[in-house]
């Protein structure tokens, strides 16, 4: 430890118990660029933090920083009371990294991977049978259990990967995008798998770039945008910080937009287009109003597929923090972006 | 978003519930593998892998089939007078090219390893720092054993009969074992610190290629230029081929058998540490 942090963390022999997180200023370049530029974190135990922020942002660098695979450039974190640097050892001895791409050996069978980290982990030659059995029965791989992972599709890939983390359970799971590429039933399949891991009072660090997946998963979020925590607080904290919820309307026939449209301006106010060419949405925080201006939406012929009145979504949050959609990428975030993966 | 009605939450149960549960209850943290425990699984992974794509044995079978013939067979007369006579002194030079040429494998292995996301997991596990890397040349020492064997088989088969029996043979097999793993410490270094596989194998071949013919695995170098004798005589592969050759003919020189085992302890000590500590460090 820097003889700095010793200010910091004043009673030495006992180190926060609460915080299984705790990031000050962390920073990384490669090169030029500034991957991530100075992130403060503080993670309670047993909770599930989202680390969300578009391509580039610099995520997985910070994740890649946490799980002692980088070096911070400046700025120290510790975790479950170790420190990263001085102590990657006894971080490495609690938590488990399922990284971006898919951290299991492709030329091994399922269950040959999983035995192969029961083993490095100190199970005994029993022990990690049967605990790589349990695994593949409770993840739904028995059946290809002894096919290569190459062979895999990637919502399998994904779950031997999670179950890969668990062999032995750590006390803090990196999960750095765990859904991205999946298609949507493969995704819920890993959200509930995630879901029951934090029943079981697993801390996770959630990383994506997915917004509906950090409001379904997360208790806290840190928005994250060029390599800085740009907002952080609860999912429904970051919406009230936004203003005013809205009623988000889905039509049966796109065609009918335009006389959706105009119902709805008329009765609750200026209409946004959604690139959904079905749906539209409004700014209304009002339940009250938004059933009245459903009910003039049915009158007029206009047919409604599903309708939700929330609050803004994650989506709204981070057009009203950065001025610019999520899914919109510099080109200066892409080299950013590009040299993680290499990364 | 969680307010709209038509994404279900449970469109079709991930798993058996029961059994995910089981599979998520706490077990308790063992201490991790000792050093060579986790070692050796790591080797056990280069062995299954092996067992997944025997065709990456053909490399080191089919080549050194190939060189003993055509070295046989195609210089033996002119450069011995007879084949059978070139067989006996180029046996145990092919032997030792063949497994030297082998070794440029392990570097090319372990850079296509790290494009792959599962070097991630292996850094984050809390084992000995060098367990991947001893490990995987562990694995590797079984494939020199395996080039060395079929040379000697062939070498049998062709009519190569060693003074010193089975033991000499054995013996040399070890030495040169022993000598290529720590010559691959420097190709795992070169693997970490080139960027693709390909680059590796051609660094890597550019450099034993004149290392092997600037020996006298071929020829007996009293008939070369004198600088290029005295570069030949200090050439480690050298010493390591007339030491494979005594052990064969029973007639094996001790000092040589010593600068082939710190040679390749040195090897193993400058080169160990540094790939251990690029594997550890590269991002």
């Amino acid at each position: 430890m820097r003889p700095s942090d010793g200010a910091l963390t004043e009673p030495l022999s006992a180190p926060q118990p609460t915080l299984a997180i705790e990031a000050t200023g962390l920073a990384k370049s490669f090169g030029e660029t500034k991957a991530v530029d100075g992130v403060d974190l503080a993670v309670r135990r047993g909770s599930v933090y989202g680390v969300l922020g578009p391509n580039g942002a610099g995520k997985t660098t910070t994740i890649r920083m946490l799980a002692t695979l980088l070096r911070p450039d400046a700025g120290s974190a510790r975790v479950l009371g170790h420190d990263v640097v001085a102590d990657a050892d006894a971080v490495r001895g609690l938590v488990s990294l399922t990284g971006q791409s898919a951290s299991v050996d492709e030329d091994l069978t399922g269950r040959e991977n999983l035995i192969l980290l029961g083993r490095l982990l100190g199970l005994k030659r029993d022990a990690v049978k049967t605990r790589a059995t349990e695994l593949l029965e409770g993840f739904g791989l028995v059946e290809a259990a002894n096919r290569l992972v190459k062979h895999y599709s990637g919502g399998m890939r994904r779950r031997l990967d999670i179950a890969a983390s668990l062999v032995v359970t750590p006390q803090l799971m990196f999960l750095d995008e765990p859904t991205s590429g999946l298609d949507p039933r493969s995704r819920n399949q890993v959200w509930d798998i995630i879901r029951a891991l934090v029943a079981e009072g697993t801390t996770i660090l959630l990383c994506t770039q997915y917004l509906d997946e950090a409001d379904q998963l997360a208790d806290g979020i840190a928005v994250i945008d060029h390599g800085k925590v740009i907002a952080e607080g609860t999912p429904g904290q970051l919406k009230a910080s936004v203003g005013s919820g809205a009623l988000h309307v889905r039509l049966l026939h796109p065609d009918q937009r335009p006389a959706a449209e105009r119902v709805l301006s008329h009765e609750l106010g200026s209409v946004q287009l959604e690139p959904d060419p079905a749906a539209l949405s409004v700014s209304c925080a009002d339940a009250d109003r938004a059933a009245g201006a459903l009910a003039e939406l049915s009158r007029s012929g206009v047919g409604i597929a599903d309708f939700s009145v929330g609050q803004p979504s994650l989506d709204e949050v981070f057009l009203a923090l950065t001025g610019r959609p999520a899914d919109e990428q510099t080109a200066e975030e892409a080299i950013a972006d590009n040299q993680e993966q290499a990364a | 978003m969680s307010t709209n009605p038509t994404t279900p939450t449970h469109p079709t149960p991930a798993t058996d519930e029961a059994a995910l549960r089981k599979a998520l209850s706490s077990t308790s943290r063992p201490p991790p593998a000792s050093a060579a425990s986790a070692a050796l699984t790591f080797g056990w992974r280069g062995m299954l892998k092996v067992k997944h794509v025997p065709e990456q044995l053909l490399d080191v079978t089919i080549t050194p089939v190939m060189f003993v013939l055509m070295f046989t067979y195609l210089f033996g007369g002119a450069i011995a007078g007879s084949t059978g006579e070139y067989l006996d002194y180029i046996l145990p030079g092919i032997l030792v090219m063949s497994v030297l040429f082998t070794t440029v494998y392990s570097g090319v292995a372990l850079n296509t390893d790290l494009t792959k996301g599962v070097v991630d997991r292996f850094r984050t596990l809390p084992i000995w720092r060098p367990a991947p890397l001893v490990g995987a040349l562990l694995g590797d020492s079984v494939r020199y054993l395996v080039a060395g064997t079929v040379i000697i088989v062939l070498g049998l088969v062709l009519g190569f009969r060693p003074e010193a029996g089975v033991g000499g043979v054995l013996a040399a097999l070890a030495l040169v074992v022993v000598f290529a793993f720590g010559l691959s410490w420097v190709f795992t270094t070169m693997g970490l610190l080139l960027r693709s596989p390909n680059a590796v194998m051609n660094a890597g071949f550019m450099s034993i290629f004149p290392l092997t013919f600037l020996s006298n695995v071929f020829v007996d170098p009293e008939t070369l230029p004198a600088g290029l004798e005295a570069f030949v005589d200090v050439n480690p592969i050298s010493i390591l081929a007339t030491a494979s050759r005594g052990l064969m003919e029973g007639t094996a020189d001790a000092g040589d058998i010593a600068v082939v085992l710190a040679t390749a302890a040195v090897l193993t000590a400058v080169f160990a540490p540094l790939t251990t500590h690029l594997y550890r460090t590269r991002s």
